[in-house]
């Protein structure tokens, strides 16, 4: 088992709210992780802590081999230049709530976007292999549609192919599903699925019980910014040890 | 209330309904073609004025194609063109200041706004034009070394006049139209590995211009205009020019139409670009530009872009 990601002690305050009181997290590469746990509880402040979108206050997060944000000297961490801070984050492929699609750009200009600008590739190139990620997904066929001009499902379907396009060693989703209609959640899940099973390292922020259920390999209960609970599904799902990991589960399985 | 009424149309019974090839009389409107004559004649009797007044219509003809009066509007589409490039620049660098990070930066461009946007034009013109008062010399080590009146022409104190003051409003503007992207796509950019400069440039930028388009139209518009502030500077441009010659002939009222038929004409060319240049990026697919008119750029402002 090679470790992809580990997060130590991250802590994040907004203000005097104290978010996360310290987290610790071990993913392993092909592994698929979910946390759950309620609203409020930190869970897209923990994934974007992971990516530094938000900086921690404490802590830090290891990615294949560096850590993220800063360099290690004389036993201290050292800020680096966000230049370098981009390319790391770039490691990481992020999928959020709310699709952030670029919405001057078509569909595969959106895909090409990153592999363009940030690898330097050439846009036959890009545009080459953006096409198989739409095929991929599903997509191909709406690949000069602008993002105004899709649904839901199929614009959160083009958002994961752009975080595919970077090649990222981790795929993060953010609740990908919870700003769909209810009869596009399952397109989105499937292509989820299927990167599973082709072995991305994946860690997912939902709600769908069902989903952590049957594709992950370990979940994750967040409560008040806290690990609750961790571990294999069936184990945590059915039974908790933890008094509120267990009502919040009969909370969301009624 | 509804009830009563749809009971009282039953009366109609089926029995008593027409054929399909009814006659069909659609509504009159006696009233639009009693208002619209009233105009027309309002405007005819505006017209036999002007006609009938004291306006030589000959000397409106003659100057119209005037070489002073041509040399003159050029001078007003250059100073125009050449102080509405300034406002952009300054709109554009001053609004990303505004949203910038440093505090210090931030305080700069909210000074500059203040300034250039709490006084007038016609001050700010006067003051440019007068600078050499304050600096008689302008020294910048390696690079300038000149007598101030040198350098501030008439046309550079016009087009720094009109320009800076430009600039103060376009800052706003760009302000607006930066935060109207929505931040989601800047923080996707950064997880794509895209830097600040690369993010503003590529993802945000591009979304802004489309949002601020109808504005910079309105701003030519009202450049074009604005730049017979000049005239009061000695700048000869075209209000200058006519201003020369009536002192000279005494036909004030013709020279002054001669001057607003080119105006209106300038306008009247821009407002038809603003249109075909918003058409045009309006089919780049974001909503916000889909279903423009070209009578709406006039009192337009950014728009939130559509979900994305
Ligand atoms: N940028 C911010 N500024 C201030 N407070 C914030 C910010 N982001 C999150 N919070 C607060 O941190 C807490 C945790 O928020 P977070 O979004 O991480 O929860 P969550 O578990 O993802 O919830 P949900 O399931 O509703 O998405 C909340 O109380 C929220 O109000
Ligand atoms: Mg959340």
């Amino acid at each position: 088992m090679t470790l992809a990601v580990k997060a130590v002690g991250i802590r994040k305050s907004f203000g005097s709210h104290e978010v996360l009181k310290g987290l610790d997290l071990e993913v392993a590469y092909g592994e698929v992780l979910c946390i759950l746990g309620p609203s409020g509880s930190g869970k897209s402040t923990f994934l974007r802590c992971i990516n530094h979108l938000e900086t921690p206050n404490g802590g830090y997060v290891w990615v294949d081999g560096a850590i993220m944000g800063y360099e290690l000297s004389r036993g201290a961490l050292e800020g680096l230049p966000v230049k370098r801070l981009r390319a790391q984050q770039s490691q990481l492929g992020m999928v959020f709530q709310h699709f952030n699609l670029f919405a001057h750009r078509t569909v595969l200009g959106n895909v090409i976007e990153g592999p363009m600008v940030v690898r330097g590739l050439s846009r036959a190139e890009a545009e080459a292999r953006a096409m198989g990620l739409l095929e991929q997904v599903g997509m191909a066929a709406k690949a000069s549609s602008y993002p105004s001009q899709l649904s839901g499902g199929q614009k959160q379907r083009v958002a994961i192919a752009r975080a595919l396009a970077m090649e990222p060693r981790v795929m993060l989703f953010d609740e990908p599903t919870s700003a769909l209609d209810p009869e596009l959640v399952g397109e989105v899940l499937e292509v989820m699925r299927n990167l599973a099973r082709g072995g991305t390292t994946m860690i997912v922020v939902t709600h769908e019980i069902g989903f952590a259920r049957e594709v992950a390999d370990r979940v994750v209960v967040m409560i008040d910014g806290e690990i609750r609970e961790m571990g294999v599904p069936t184990h945590v799902l059915s039974n908790p040890g933890d008094p509120r990991v267990r009502s919040f589960l009969s909370r969301v399985l009624a | 209330m509804h009830h009563s009424h749809s009971s009282s149309t039953s009366a109609l019974s089926l029995a008593d309904l027409p054929g399909p090839d009814v006659a069909i009389r659609p509504l009159h409107h006696p009233w639009r073609w009693i208002s619209g004559g009233l105009v027309i004649l309002l405007l005819a009797v505006i017209g036999r004025a002007f006609a009938v007044g004291q306006i030589q219509w000959t000397v409106v003809g003659e100057f119209l194609t005037a070489g002073v009066i041509i040399t003159g509007f050029g001078w007003t589409l250059l100073i125009s063109a050449c102080a509405l490039v300034l406002g952009v620049l300054l709109g554009f660098a001053f609004g990303i200041m505004r949203l910038s990070e440093n505090p210090i930066l931030r305080f700069a461009a909210w000074l500059y706004v203040w300034v250039f946007r709490g006084t007038p034009v016609l001050l700010q013109l006067l003051i440019w034009f007068n600078i050499a008062l304050v600096f008689p010399r302008l020294y910048i080590p390696g690079l300038i070394d000149a007598r101030m009146v040198d350098v501030v022409t008439p046309f550079v104190a016009a087009v720094l006049g009109l320009g800076v003051n430009e600039g103060s409003y376009l800052t706003e503007v760009v302000r607006g139209g930066i935060s109207s992207v929505d931040k989601g796509q800047k923080e996707a950019a950064h997880t794509l590995g895209m830097t600040p400069g690369q993010t503003m440039r590529r993802i945000i930028l591009p979304q802004t211009l489309r949002l601020i388009l109808p504005v910079l139209g309105n701003s030519a518009i009202g450049m074009l205009k604005f730049s017979s502030l000049a005239a009061t500077i000695a700048m000869g441009e075209m209000l200058n020019a006519a201003q020369r010659i009536y002192f000279i002939n005494g036909a004030v009222i013709e020279l002054l139409f001669v001057c607003a038929v080119w105006y209106l004409a300038g306008t009247t060319v821009l407002s038809i670009g603003q249109y075909y240049l918003e058409r045009h990026f309006g089919r780049d697919g974001a909503a916000a530009t889909r279903e423009r008119r070209w009578f709406k750029g006039w009192a337009r402002r950014p728009v939130a872009p559509g979900e994305a």
